[in-house]
């Protein structure tokens, strides 16, 4: 399972044992870091302010902290509905992803049959084809669907356009299991498909990850598709959400930036979690 | 394993639009030899694993771009089958709507500032950052923040910043600068810079872990052999490092125009479908989603879809004939491609 960390990054406990840099180095990284991230702070900062002091004083410090803007959004059930929307539509489209992807990844990767490479074909066609531009239409198939107003109207689309990306990184993947293992098991009697329960789903978990990790940050940041399909408000994902509530609050500054900055929480926790492979995904995926 | 991994997304979808042109399927590299026959059983298994993909991928993405080529050819307000067929009228009315030009324009220049503004940032914090230093990987995973947040928070949040009575002109007068001060959402003059200035910062962190990980295919060797030499630093990135970083500056170039080419969540999120075209933001995507869905022109709609997808599917067969062609046959990869 040496997987992402191939890439000649230093490894193991962070940082230990590796020389430090020179100081112009890291002031200049300093710099930029803050330059990166002062938005970010100024949306979570923010929230723990008044909006009188933010018209007062629009760039100061909160003065007194005030935690009652966030603990207002926590209370309400709107913030929270509009998590588990985003979850239960995240979560959906990367088990569909993932699992409808896998499934045509195998038989693409190692089956041979008629028609295999214009299949693959197919589907690496659909890199050409972003949700923008079938956008129009596609609202109009889930009107037909009666799926309008339903997540099920963006995870079905969304696991469609994740399809894509997902064949085009699990195919090589799969494909480089060795047949001999193939062979050896079907010796043992294992037939096709328990071969692929019991030993490629296993060794596939790394690709897998990769897959799944963008098709949910994707999920958890769309916005076009939600915002055609999702009108009523008792479906909104958090993008929705937050856009939805700052308009209605416009002029309550500081709880628009406290609900902005919790709704950035789940997607920057499950980025540090997985940081290393979305970066290791993101990097691979242009070492070819 | 690995290397098959690492090898996978960008290295194949070059392939992937190559055989978008000529229908062509040989980018696939042979499968794995199978000495069993095509039995039924084998059929049904196909049958079942690829079945449902390729149902879903059918349904939700080739169907639709299909009918978007289909409806544009209809003025059709969304409801019932499109009868009023009007031919080539709506492309027409698009090539003439001033609005279209304006936002075909904002779509180049974007696309040209956000090459020119990111590469050099890009790459000078790439080289910046791949050196072997104690907190590289922290610095790295920080820069990147920006990229894995949602278009939604970042453009609610630089909206708020930015108005006139915002953090950031504010900021301005408390340092003395307050002469800089500006409306920088609605003047139509600084606008586009001002969404330059967010999708920098919202992408160069993308930029720089892929020129990083390019970085990081070039052979220490010849670095090493250089420096021997007696080659300076910057002549060293100058003439190794900088051309045999050829292929990722130009597959990560590929990735920004096209995805300049479909901004959309961005500008709607900040300027709104209205403002964005005073303030000389707007973009085909915008100017299909004001003009198609909320106008109740579907049919106008779908024909603003078809334009821009055959723009961008000029620009990428351009692209790759003219310019990722060199990678695919030039000696220069050989650094960098296993």
């Amino acid at each position: 399972m040496t997987a992402t960390s191939s890439i000649r990054l230093p490894k193991g406990p962070r940082g230990a044992g590796l020389p430090w840099g020179s100081p112009l180095v890291y002031f200049i990284a300093l710099v930029v870091v803050a330059f990166m991230l002062a938005p970010i702070a100024y949306i979570i900062v923010g929230g723990f302010r008044t909006n009188s002091q933010i018209i007062l004083d629009p760039s100061g410090w909160p003065d007194p902290w005030n935690v009652g803007n966030y603990l207002d959004v926590l209370v309400g059930g709107i913030f929270w509905r509009q998590v588990l929307n985003s979850a239960i539509a995240a979560i959906a489209t990367t088990a569909g992803a993932v699992g409808l992807g896998l499934a045509a990844s195998y038989v693409i990767a190692r089956y041979s049959f008629r028609g295999r490479g214009a299949l693959y074909a197919l589907f690496a066609a659909g890199l050409m084809f972003p949700i923008t531009v079938a956008i129009t239409p596609l609202y109009i198939v889930v009107r037909n669907l009666g799926l309008m107003n339903s997540l099920g109207g963006v995870i079905l689309p969304q696991i469609a356009f994740a399809l894509p990306t997902t064949i085009i990184i699990l195919v090589p993947f799969l494909r480089a299991i060795p047949i001999e293992l193939e062979e050896a098991a079907s010796i043992d009697g294992c037939g096709r498909l328990s071969f692929f329960w019991r030993m490629v789903l296993p060794l596939s978990v790394p690709g897998v990850i990769t897959v799944g990790i963008l098709a949910f940050i994707g999920s958890w940041n769309s916005y076009l598709l939600p915002l055609f399909i999702l009108n009523n408000e008792a479906t909104f994902t958090l993008p929705l959400g937050v856009q939805a509530f700052s308009s209605q609050y416009s002029v309550d500054t500081a709880k628009v930036l406290a609900f902005t900055s919790l709704s950035m929480i789940p997607a920057l926790v499950f980025f540090s979690i997985f940081e290393r492979r979305i970066v290791g995904g993101l990097t691979g995926a242009v070492k070819g | 394993m690995t290397e098959r991994e690492h090898s996978t997304l960008l290295g194949e979808r070059s392939p992937a639009i190559i055989a978008a042109d000529g229908g062509s399927a040989t980018a696939l590299p042979p499968s794995v030899r199978r000495p069993r026959g095509e039995g039924w059983r084998t059929r049904l298994e196909i049958a079942l694993l690829a079945g449902p993909a390729l149902l879903v991928f059918l349904g939700f993405v080739i169907f639709p771009v299909v009918m978007a080529g289909y409806y544009g050819f209809f003025r059709w307000q969304g409801y019932g089958p499109p009868t009023d067929f009007v031919g080539f009228n709506n492309y027409l009315l698009i090539v003439q709507d001033p609005a279209f030009q304006e936002a075909l324009w904002h779509n180049i220049v974007i696309v040209v500032l956000s090459l020119v503004l990111q590469a050099p940032v890009a790459i000078l914090l790439a080289l910046l950052l791949n050196r072997r230093m104690r907190g590289q990987s922290v610095i790295r995973v920080l820069l990147f923040v920006p990229y894995v947040i949602s278009e939604v928070v970042v453009g609610t949040g630089w909206s708020l910043m930015l108005q006139t009575n915002g953090a950031l002109n504010d900021l301005l007068e408390k340092l003395g600068l307050g002469a800089l001060a500006q409306d920088w959402l609605a003047n139509p003059e600084i606008a586009i810079w001002t969404l330059m200035g967010i999708l920098v910062w919202k992408y160069v962190g993308f930029a720089v872990i892929i020129i990083l990980a390019g970085l990081q295919g070039i052979p220490e060797e010849l670095t090493e052999a250089a420096q021997i030499d007696g080659a300076s630093y910057w002549q060293i990135q100058r003439r190794i490092t900088l051309p045999l970083l050829g292929p990722t500056l130009r597959i990560w170039a590929f990735l920004s125009i096209i995805g300049a080419l479909q901004l959309f969540d961005l500008v709607y999120i900040i300027w709104g479908q209205y403002i964005a075209s005073t303030a000389g933001t707007s973009t085909m995507a915008t100017y299909m989603v004001a003009n198609g869905r909320n106008a109740g022109n579907y049919g106008y709609g779908n024909a603003v879809a078809v334009v821009i997808f055959l723009i961008s599917l000029t620009v990428a067969l351009v692209y790759q004939r003219f310019v990722l062609r060199r990678d695919t046959d030039g000696a220069l990869t050989g650094g960098t491609r296993r």
